[in-house]
Order: C-alpha cells, then structure tokens, then sequence
C-alpha cells in the first residue's frame, strides 16, 4: 500500500525542507592537530597556526577565526605575515610558497589562497641550492627574500612571485666582498638567520650555519660588517635600536655583538651558556628585547643541559635577575613575543610570550611578577587526556550555568588577570542563541565541561572523579615532591598530560541534568557516581552501593580487570559537583549506557551483562536485570578476548586504508622514480590474490554480546494499559531486545518512605537482532516525550496523555514504530536494507525553519556507520536529507559524534579537534569576522581588565581604514550592524548580569 | 462433527459423495455433502472418529485422479479433495510416526500402481534412498528463482529463505571489476561477486548461486557504487528473505525466457501482470514487507507472541514464480534442470501458495514460536 503513496516527491514538503535543513560544517574547535608552524602579525593581532596536514588556521580576538588548507597536504614549514598587511606568506616542506590573503567579501573577511611559487634554480642545479631555509618579507612590503641551503639568498617580488635576479645575494657574491682574514674558512653553508634592520629598511642580516653573520647593504651590495663566531649558528636577534645583535649557538650559548660603523669584526661583547657549564643542547630561538625600566628581556629556546635536562621542552625567559624555564610536556614547534608593534618605537615592552607546543598553545603573562598563564579563549587543549566520551547538553538554564562557572573559576586560582591578548579583527557572528554545555569525559577519570554556545569552545570546569578511589599514585604527595629551588629553574606549565594513571577511571558515559543540577558519571570499571552540585566546599563519605548484573548465571568467570577501590571515609570535595552515591556494577565491565531521571531521582545504568535501577533518593537498588544469553561465552569470560578482537578488526582496517593510499600517494622529490608505481602495482596483485571477502551470514541468537545494554530511556508513558500512564524504563541490547519495566514511583510527601518498585511489562524481540542503539517515546501528537522537569520549568509544552502513544525503537539497521500499550508493528524503515548503511547515533532533534520564526519540527538525526548525516522525520520514518559528513575510514570520528537537541553536532577530527556541524538553517554557529588593516597605533596594550579598552578598538578599527573609500565604507556599514547588535547583546547581557566570554562580540 | 458426520450419512441425494478411507488394514466408508465438505479440522476429527483412534497423530492422503497420493492436511486441500473425487474419495490414513512421506509425491503418475503398494506394503522400498516430502505445514520454500519474466535473460534472481539457525546461508562475496558495454565502449567497472560457497550452506545447496557470479541487486536495491561492506550489510540485514540479483558467470543454465508460452504457460497466466513496469523493484516490496513482521512481544503474562501489525496491508500480487526446490531431509532435485522441473513445479506452487496463510494463521495462534 506505501508502494502507492510514495508517489514523487511533493512540491511543498521539499520547500519546506529547504527552510528546516541545510548542512554545514561550521567551526572546529580545539587545537589543530600536529602543528608545525607559528605566525603572528603584531599589526593584524593575528595568531597563525600551520600543520603538518597542511591546514592554516588564524585567531584573533575570541570569535575571529580562519582556516585555510594548502591543496597539496604538505607540512606548513614556516608562517610570515607581510608587515602591515593582510597577507602571509607559508612555507611548505615541499619547498612550496604559498601567499595567503584576508580578503573582505560582503562585510567579513575570508582566507584565500593567492598565488604559490616553487623556487627553481638555472639547471643542472642541486636541489639544496634552491631548498628555502629562512623567508624574510621585506619591510617595503614588495620583497620577499628567500635564504637557501646552499647559501643564497633569492629576492622574489611579490604578490607574483616573480624572481629577481639581479637582487639576489649569492654566497659568492658575499665571500668576495668579505676582507681577505674571514675567507679563509667554509664558513658560508645554509642561511640559518635573515633579518632586516629594525630601523633601515635597506640593510639585512644574514645569518649562515658555519657561524659567519653579515650585514649586507642592500642597495650598494657591500658587507657592511661581518662578526664570526666559532660555534654553529642557530638564530639571531637585532635589538630594536640595531646596535645590538644576538646570536644563539648550537652549544646552548648566545652572544652579544656590538654593531658600529667602527670595528668590522668584532669579537662578541659576551658570550654566556646559560644552563652550563656542562654540555648543554643548542638553543634554536632567542629573542632580546628591551624594556622601558632598563633591563631587558632575554627568552630562549632549548639550551638546557644534554644530559640531565636534554628531554625537557623548555622556553627560559630571564628578566631582572629572574629565571625561568618553561617546563613543557610537549615537543615545543615555536614561540613568539608579544611586544609593541610600532617599529618606530623606542623600546619593545614585551607583554606576553606565546608558546606553540605539539600538544597545546600557551600564552605566559610577562607583565604580571610570577609570569602567570593567561587562560586561551579557544584553542584549548581538548586532548589533556584522552577524550573518551562526550554529552551535549543544550540550552542550560543561567542558574546552573553561573554555578558551574563559579565552581571553574575557583578552579583556576593562579591566572593572569590580563585579558586575551591576541585580539586582532572583529567578530560579528550574531551572539549566541543560547547556553549550551559540551561534557567531555576523558581517561583520566575527568569530566570537563565546555562552553559550546559560540565559535569560542572554552573549559568552564573540571571534575575529576579520581579522589572518590584509591590510586596507586596520590596527586597531593606528587605535588610537593617537585622541587622548585633547583637549577635550572625549571616549571611545569601546560594541562597536557596523556599518562593516565589508572585506564580503569576512564569516564565511559555522562548524564547532566540541566534543571536540578544531577549529575551521574560511569566509567570503564563499572562505577556509576550521582553527583549534585554544591557551591560550598564539602567533606563527605561517598556512600557505595554493589549491584551484582549477574545474579544468579552459573559458570561465570570474570576474567577482566578488578574495580576500583574506593576511598573510605570522608573525603573532601572542591566546589562544584560533588558525588555522593557510588553505585559499583559487578563484575566491573565497562558502563554501556547510562539514564538519569532527575525528577523520579532514579538513576539507570547497563553494562554487558545487565542492567540496573537505583534510587538515588533513598540510596537503594531497585532492581537489576541480566541481559545475559547462556551461550555467550565472550561476554562470560570478560572483555580480554573482545579486546583483543577490537585491536584486530582495527588493525585490519587500518591495513585497508593503507593500502588503499598506496596507488595515490604522491611521489616524494627525492625519491627513486621508479619506485612509486612498481610498489603500488605490487600493492595491487597483492589485493588479486587475496580479495577481501565478507561471510554473509544472519544473525543468531548465539551471537556474542547479545546481552550488552545500548540504550536506557526513561519515559512517563502508557505500558499497561490505555486508560493510566506510569513512570517507565526501557532498555535496549546488543541482541535486538527491548525491555519495557513499570515503575511506581511514590509520591513526593512519602518519597522516602515507599520503595520505587519496578515490574517487567513488555519484552520485544526484534527478529532481525540487530543493536538497539535507541528509544524514544512519542505523544499523541507524535511528538518525543519531553525531557524530565522540562514541562516543570515551563521550557517544554506538557506532552499530550490523550492520544496513544507510541515507541520507537532504533536499532542498527531499521527504526520501527510500535503502538502502546498493546504493542503492534506500525511503521518502519529499513535503512540498511535499503542502503546498506547502519545506524551509530541517533537523535531526536528539533528543526526550526528559517523562514516561520515560530515553526518547527521534531525528526531524528542519524549518523550511520558510511560517516552519512540523515535526517528520518517523526513519526512517519521518511528520510528527508543525507549529507557526507565524515570519512567512511575514520572510525574514531563517527564514534565521537554526538548531536545537539537542534540540530547541530559533534565529532573529533583528531584526538584534539572537535569539528562542529550544522543540519539546521537556524542554528548556526560560525565564525563571521573582519580584519582589517589599522595604523599600528602607539601603546596599544591590552590592559588587564579593561572594558573600556575594548570600545576604543572597536573605534580604531573602523576609523582608520586606508585602503580605499569602497572597502571602508562597506566595513563601517558592517561594523555599525554589527555594533548594533553587539549593544543590544551586551546591555542584555547586562541586565541579566553575567558575562559569556566568548559572546562578547569583540 | 458428529453431526456433519450424521448429515452426510442421511442424505443420499446427488450432492453427496462417497468416502472410502483406510487406516491400516481396515476400512471404513461414509458420505460427505458435497457442496458443503466443512473443514479440514472436522474432516480431520470425523476420521479419528470413525476409525476409533482420537488420540493418534495421523497423516491423511488421498488419490487423485492421475493416482498420485496427495495428502490432505489443510482446508485447501481438503476442498480439492472433495471437489476432484470422482465418484469415491480414497483415503489413506498413516500414523505419523510410521509415517512413509515418500509415498506422497506428484511425480508417480508413471509409477501409480507402486504408490500404492508402497502404502499397502511400506518396507518393500527402504532400499531406494527416497525424497522425504514432509507435511506442507512443515513445508517451506529454500529457494527460487522469480521474475523470469521480466528479467534478461542473462540475469537470474535468486530468492534464498533462512529460517531460524538450521542452515547457514553460506556463502561470500568479494570486490571485483566486470566489464560493461557503455556508449563509450567497453568500461571496466567494479563490482561485487560471490567468491565462496560454504559446503552445506543454504546457498550452495540451492545449486542456483556459483561463485564469481556478479551480483546486481539486492532485494531489488542495485549494488553498484556501493562498497563491500554496505552489500554485506544489505545483504545481512535481508538474511531472512534474500533476494539476489545475479549474473551467472555461468550463462548455459539461464532459464529461456519462451519457456513460458510452453511448458509453465499455465502457471504462469495468473501470475503474470501485464504491463507491468520494466523496473522490477517495486515487485519486491510486499514480500519485504512481510517477510520480518514477525518481531516477539512478551508482555507481563509472560507468553511469547508475534507483533501484530497495526496497519493491515493489502497484499498485491505476486509475479512470476518458479518455485524450484524445496527442503528436505535429504538434498532435493537436481538444480540445473529448471525448465524441465517446471510444469512439476507448478503443482507445487499452487500448494505452496496455499499453504503460507495456514502457516501465518498458526504463527499468530502464537502456538509454534520460539525465541
């Protein structure tokens, strides 16, 4: 009979479907992946990050984001802003130049690649005579100089890339005019170092490896001075007055050389080791900047002794007698200074160093005594510890939302009160809609809580679960064993920290309930804590409670790891959420799925062997259900062998995608020509003679792991009978089988006195056995049951009790519609029948359209196993759009996925990267911003705290526009819309007497 | 049933008709009133009645016209029993645990004086492995190939039935390229094929599916620009009603598509529809539909029952089917000889098609399910 409906598509619904759907994948928030390259521009403001994947990604002021990916994949080498202009400038590890330019379109500014050039030598050249080094682009914003492994060093005319050949510095061009008693050694080699004078434009250092400096007059092609140094060259630094030059060495130490028209060759005024005397690693990057009060500043890179210090990752800063070694725990890629911009200005003034480590981004507040962190807007570090679950929580009430802030920000006690101070550009995204909450549970046993609202992700709070157990190591002991007296002065900074000190407090599954502030957590060693949140600092037993899956199963080993072993006694708990219920699963396998009903305050919990309902009100088990099948030996003996079939099935996997690279990948340079297609038609008889084959075979009841629980679901709804609706709980397994439990939950006034009972209504056994991954109830309009104390805070219409209801249930491959409270088959669609796609996560979510402002619709927001985004509409399982959205290959990231109750979503793109998406037309959150090109201006400082501050940007950023009349005006039109709604945001914002960071709109 | 029993036996007039049945070695006659038999289940009763035997398990025959021994096992057959006797309905009654099932069959109209000898002396043909054809209850298709007529002739479409664990479905497929005439030429395309046939495996014993045969659609759903695993998914997700579009790479067995004007023309008339769309997709749908309606509820009384559906579908007719083979206890008739099977077939389909309402009337009796 459907077969007769389905009669084309229907004019209006499509139209209609353009309002509600749109996919865009918006924002990604984190810290890119394997970094390999930092810029910063001090007259944009502008942070510039590269990676090893080839992706450039721009921050500025919290909102102002960019990204931009070189088409070839390459490592990005090194960044260079063009001074005083919207462009830069990437070097790739193809030896590749690649200019890049913000340009305004349409009010906002947009990344875009120009032009790219490959510098070619005459021919028969070798290749390091061409192999670029170091880049310098001239201050007279035409001139790039590129300085090469052989030593040259090439003058490319920009924005075209055009060679200049009559401008380039070859190394013999050097040596002649170098005085006979400096020729005498090899002392040329790679340009190591190439810098412009701070003050004549027409005079550059240039640095070669052997240790040989020289100044060369550009426009009369003479060396001006030369100073050699007998250890190899790492990098320089010219003082901003030019009469200084320092110079850092292979051998961990720097030197200081005069510069004066007078002495040619001058030794070095000092030369200093500063972590010796004994051998100490090279220091790759000094900088020496001077300050107003006299001293100055000396920040270095590397440098600390071989052999007891050689591992560390270390910045050094040494000011006024003070020393400090940035103790990082990740490779460090680069570090800038953040000092006055105007060259014309006596003195640096260094405000702020950024370090780019491999792992995160750290800014140190050089003003504040102490060198405080100031903490990043964005670009945070989701990775601290391995992410290993997340849970999207939309539109937070403001009450809970400011206690969660309070409790982070008595969390970060030692930050810099400087504001953000990389502030380049202007953000004009419209502000927020609402408040939501990202949770990411990590391996360590932590829960941080992200704000999610705008393009800014930014960690709110921590929680940590580790101090409810007993760890081998005690956090508190290993924080005093650290000795800070010791030299090198050496302090940890940074929140990376990958070692786990126990995997079995990994947080599995995360429940929050918006309204009532209930928290439930479970983790990898079957532990399920209730949490509720307390503004005041508390010390309490945590009370624990057993709940044993297996009952009564016979023959059962447990071979997996043990529990946790919880702390006894009181212990104290910092502000926020503090636990107050451990309900531990035995045997310990890894919680599956957890439900949290706030009002009912029960609290639901599965593993592989059952499930479980407890009271978290009375403290009291209500009951448990094993789900298990007699014949599942896998589930019986533990999760060894699965482990161990999980590591080969991704192995394999793996394998397939390597071997699927093989034919593409992309010759290298230098590599043996006719290496690349003989290897990939190996790689190609290899696939002949072993075909990946696939068994199809149905699925049986004797399956393993039929008994794991999926999903829970509460739900106030009609189980037995038509007339009266009851507290329910169901829960769906890796079998196919749903279970339906009536729960009577007394009353409020003998809430404590009645125990909850539960009875076992409904078993539904789908034949086609394949994975409950989930249930929804639907009204008597058809539309999902509400959220718990969601009709109570008003937020939702109360669901209708008149109507039928009805059940869906989602399993892997179909979504099918039951009636209740007599269960009969309604609807259904079989998606993997039809597409041969398979269901990760679904969703209910809500589409609101672009056009009606009050209109919308509730549909399912499916992700399936191709990396496809479906939306299927309630309640008559027709899908309406399918979008690619993530590679089929990156099982991690459909794994990461989660969706926002509007139609937005979630996945990792690497274990740092969250990429945000949206199917929604009226829930977008993107980057929309303007960079334009200011005067630098003098003393422009961020000052610590300083709203007012703020609105004079805003004033300079619009008024001193040179580039043209049309540009400008389109700016200021922009940029007056924009302040509108940045007013309106902020005097809102005002009254209700909060502040989001990252909607300030700046 | 007593009184049916009376009623017939009362009335001598010409809607009338005489039964002889037989139960070991006695018999018993009785007349039963045409126009109105009753049911299969009086029928049934008024045996057991008249040969004394209530509480024996019984198969019931009957010989037809040609002298073939049918059984009656249903309303269905039971009415063609009653509405083919000329004069006399010959019964033969067998307990069912001596029951010899091989002395049912459609293909003795050669051999009908040994039919009956094999009833009346069953030990005298154990030598002979024999087919083993069970009640038509127990009756179930394995497999078939359906839409003759509508797909070319290089084509063949493969239905596979999988109940419950009995039988692996056993087979595997593989990525590959097959070459395609395009208007560009030859092009090599990829494709999935079948690379492996488990020994004893549903689809091997079918004899309709060869390995390297490529495989085209899915329940009616085209493979190509799909990848290895999502026909591996597809394919599993339709495990219980498998239908496979396949080009043999074997191409001398096709079924010939004139096969129908001559040997099957009369099975096939009423099945046929013409004018039917050359996109055959559709077709499958109501199969498909029906074929997993069978999800398990158990509510608080603690008894396992199908899901009823809500919405009653209308079923629309089926096309063309040549029902091949079907189980039983020792391996069936011999695959490559479709065309010749196929008047035989055509027998068998009639009773086939009668007999899926009987079985979904039980199931939803709840009486023969397991979980």
């Amino acid at each position: 009979m459907r077969r007769f409906l389905r009669s084309g598509p229907d004019p209006a619904r499509e139209r209609l479907k353009r309002d509600l759907f749109q996919f865009n994948k918006t924002v990604e928030h984190g810290f890119p992946h394997q970094p390999s390259a930092l810029g910063f521009s001090p007259s944009l403001r502008i942070l510039a990050i590269g990676t090893r994947s080839g992706a450039i990604k721009l921050y500025g002021a919290p909102g102002v984001e960019f990204m931009g990916l070189h088409q070839e994949n390459n490592a990005v080498v090194q960044i260079h802003f063009l001074p005083g202009q919207c462009q830069l400038v990437t070097l790739l590890d193809d030896n590749s130049l690649h200019l890049w330019s913000l340009k305004v379109k349409g009010g906002v500014s947009e990344l875009q690649e120009d032009e790219s050039f490959t510098l070619r030598g005459p021919p028969g050249a070798a290749p390091s005579a061409t192999q670029v080094t170091v880049a310098l682009p001239h201050s007279s914003r035409e001139l790039l100089y590129l300085g090469t492994e052989s030593g040259s060093v090439f003058a490319v005319q920009l924005p075209a890339f055009r060679v200049l050949e009559d401008r380039a510095i070859s190394s013999d061009a050097v040596l002649q005019r170098l005085p006979e008693e400096a020729r005498h050694r090899r002392v040329f080699e790679m340009v190591e170092a190439l810098q412009e004078h701070p003050r004549d434009p027409s005079k550059v250092l240039i640095g070669y490896s052997r240790g040989l400096l020289v100044i060369w007059d550009l426009q009369g092609g003479r060396v001006l001075a030369h100073f050699l140094s007998s250890q190899q060259l790492e990098n320089v630094c010219w003082q901003r007055d030019g009469r200084l030059i320092v110079s850092c060495h292979s051998d961990g130490s720097y030197c200081q050389w005069p510069v004066s028209g007078d002495t040619p060759h001058p030794e070095p005024l000092t030369s200093s080791v500063p972590y010796g005397p004994f051998p100490c690693k090279a220091i790759t990057k000094i900088f020496w900047l001077t300050t107003k009060k006299g001293l100055p500043f000396t920040i270095f890179q590397g440098g600390m002794p071989r052999a007891s210090y050689g591992d560390r990752h270390c910045v050094s800063v040494a000011h006024d007698g003070q020393q400090t070694a940035f103790d990082f725990t990740s490779r460090i890629i680069d570090f800038a200074v953040l000092a006055e911009a105007d060259p014309a200005a006596a003195f640096d003034d260094p405000y702020a160093l950024v370090v780019l480590a491999e792992e995160e981004l750290v800014v140190i507040d050089l003003r504040t005594a102490g060198w405080p962190l100031v903490p990043p807007p964005y670009l945070s570090s989701l990775h601290c510890s391995a992410i290993t679950c997340s849970h999207h929580v939309s539109n937070i009430p403001l009450k809970l939302w400011e206690r969660i802030v309070a409790a982070g920000g008595r969390q970060h006690t030692r930050v810099s009160p400087m504001e953000w101070p990389i502030d380049g550009g202007t953000s004009f995204a419209p502000p927020p809609p609402q408040r939501d909450l990202l949770l990411t549970g990590h391996e360590d046993g932590s829960v941080r809580f992200w704000d999610a609202s705008g393009v800014c992700l930014q960690l709110l709070y921590k929680l940590s679960t580790v101090r409810v157990f007993l760890t081998d190591s005690d956090p508190s002991e290993n924080l005093s064993a650290q000795g800070e007296e010791e030299w090198p002065p050496l302090r940890k900074v940074g929140s990376f920290d990958p070692y786990s000190d126990d995997p079995r407090l990994g947080i599995q599954k995360i429940f929050l309930c918006k309204y009532s502030g209930y928290l439930a957590v479970a983790g990898t060693a079957g532990q399920v804590l209730v949490l509720e949140l307390n503004d005041e600092e508390a010390e309490h037993a945590v009370e624990q409670v057993e709940a044993d899956l297996l009952q009564d199963q016979e023959g059962y080993r447990w071979k997996g790891h043990e529990r946790l072993s919880a702390r006894p006694g009181p212990v104290r708990f910092e502000p926020g959420f503090q636990p107050f219920v451990l309900v531990q699963c035995q045997p310990p396998a890894v919680v599956t799925s957890l439900a949290l009903h706030s009002e009912w305050r029960l609290v639901a919990f599965g593993t592989s062997h059952g499930f479980g309902l407890f009271d978290h009100q009375q403290r009291r088990q209500v009951f448990v259900k094993c789900t298990l099948h007699p014949s599942d030996q896998l589930a019986l003996e533990g999760p060894l062998s699965r482990v161990k079939s999980l590591k080969k099935s991704l192995r394999q996997s793996f394998r397939r995608m390597r071997r699927s690279r093989v034919p593409s990948q992309k010759q290298r340079p230098g590599g043996l020509p006719g290496e690349g297609p003989k290897a990939a038609q190996a790689g190609l008889r290899d696939m002949e003679l072993a075909p990946v084959q696939r068994k199809i075979e149905a699925r049986t009841a004797e399956d393993s792991f039929t008994g794991f629980v999926r999903t829970l679901y509460f739900a106030d709804t009609y189980l037995r009978d038509s007339s009266r609706h009851c507290p329910s709980l169901w829960a769906g397994t890796n079998g196919g089988t749903v279970y339906g439990f009536s729960l009577r939950v007394p009353p409020a006034e003998h809430r404590m006195d009645e125990p909850v009972r539960a009875e076992q209504a409904k078993e539904i056994q789908l034949m086609h056995r394949a994975p409950v991954v989930g249930i929804v109830v639907l009204d008597g309009h058809s539309v999902p049951l509400p959220e718990p104390l969601e009709v109570a805070h008003d937020l939702s219409k109360s669901p209708d009790m008149q109507g039928s209801h009805q059940l869906l249930v989602v399993s892997e491959e179909q979504f099918k519609v039951f009636t209740l409270p007599k269960v009969s088959a309604k609807l259904k669609l079989k998606l993997t029948a039809l597409e041969g796609s398979r269901v990760r996560r679904v969703s209910v979510a809500h589409f609101g359209s672009c056009r009606a402002e009050d209109y919308g619709e509730h549909h399912l927001a499916v992700l399936t196993n191709l990396g496809d985004i479906q939306v299927v509409s309630l309640p008559l399982l027709k899908p309406q759009v399918r979008y690619s959205c993530i590679r089929q290959e990156d099982v991690s990231g459909i794994a990461s996925c989660v969706f926002t109750k509007y139609g937005q979503g979630f996945y990792l793109i690497s274990p740092s990267e969250f990429e945000r998406f949206s199917l929604s037309t009226k829930w977008l959150v993107e980057p929309r911003c303007l960079v334009a090109l200011a005067e630098p201006k003098n003393h422009r400082h961020p000052h610590n705290g300083g709203r007012p501050e703020k609105a004079s940007h805003r004033a300079r950023n619009s008024g001193s526009q040179s580039d043209g009349e049309e540009v400008l005006k389109e700016i200021q039109s922009t940029l007056e819309g924009g302040q509108g709604s940045c007013g309106d945001w902020h005097s809102r914002r005002m009254a209700m007497g909060y502040g989001l960071s990252n909607g300030e709109a700046e | 049933m007593n009184r049916s029993h009376r009623h017939g036996a009362g009335s001598g007039c010409l809607g009338t008709m005489e039964v002889k049945s037989k139960f070991g070695a006695e018999f018993r006659r009785f007349s039963l009133e045409r126009s109105k038999p009753g049911k299969f289940d009086e029928f049934y009763g008024l045996l057991q009645h008249v040969h004394k035997i209530p509480n024996v398990d019984v198969l019931v025959g009957y010989a037809d016209i040609h002298g073939d021994l049918l059984p009656i096992n249903n309303d269905d057959n039971y009415h063609k029993a009653v509405s083919t006797a000329n004069p006399l309905l010959r019964i033969f009654i067998q307990k069912k645990e001596e029951a010899d099932y091989s002395a049912f069959g459609t293909d003795t109209l050669i051999k009908k004086k040994n039919v009956l000898t094999n009833v009346l002396r069953p030990d005298n043909h154990r030598k002979k492995p024999h087919i083993v054809i069970s009640m038509p209850q127990d009756f179930r298709p394995v497999s078939s190939i359906i839409d003759v007529d509508i797909l070319p002739e290089t084509h063949r479409r493969v239905r596979l039935y999988k109940y419950g664990t009995e039988k692996p479905l056993g087979f595997y497929i593989r990525d590959g390229s097959s070459v395609r005439v395009t208007p560009h030429g030859l092009e090599k395309v990829p494709g999935i094929f079948i690379s492996r046939l488990v020994p004893g495996g549903l689809a091997q014993s079918t004899g309709l599916l060869a390995v390297n045969d490529e495989v085209l659609e899915v329940n009616g759903i085209e493979v190509s620009g799909k990848s290895l695993d999502q026909v591996t998914d597809m394919m599993i997700a339709n495990s219980r009603n498998l239908i496979i579009t396949v080009r043999p790479a074997n191409q001398r067995n096709n079924v010939v598509r004139n096969s129908r004007t001559s040997g099957s023309s009369g099975q096939s008339i009423d099945n046929s529809l013409p004018g039917y769309p050359q996109q055959i997709e559709p077709s499958l749908e109501p199969e498909d539909e029906d074929s997993d309606e069978d999800d398990i509820i158990i509510e608080d009384n603690g008894v396992p029952q199908q899901i009823p559906k809500a919405v009653p579908t209308t079923e629309s007719l089926e096309s063309t089917q040549i029902e091949l083979s079907f189980e039983s206890g020792q391996n069936g008739f011999i695959p490559s000889n479709e065309v010749n099977l196929a008047p035989i077939a055509s027998g068998t389909n009639t009773e086939f098609e009668t007999c899926v309402p009987d079985q979904k009337l039980l199931e939803e009796d709840g009486t023969i399910i397991t979980l």
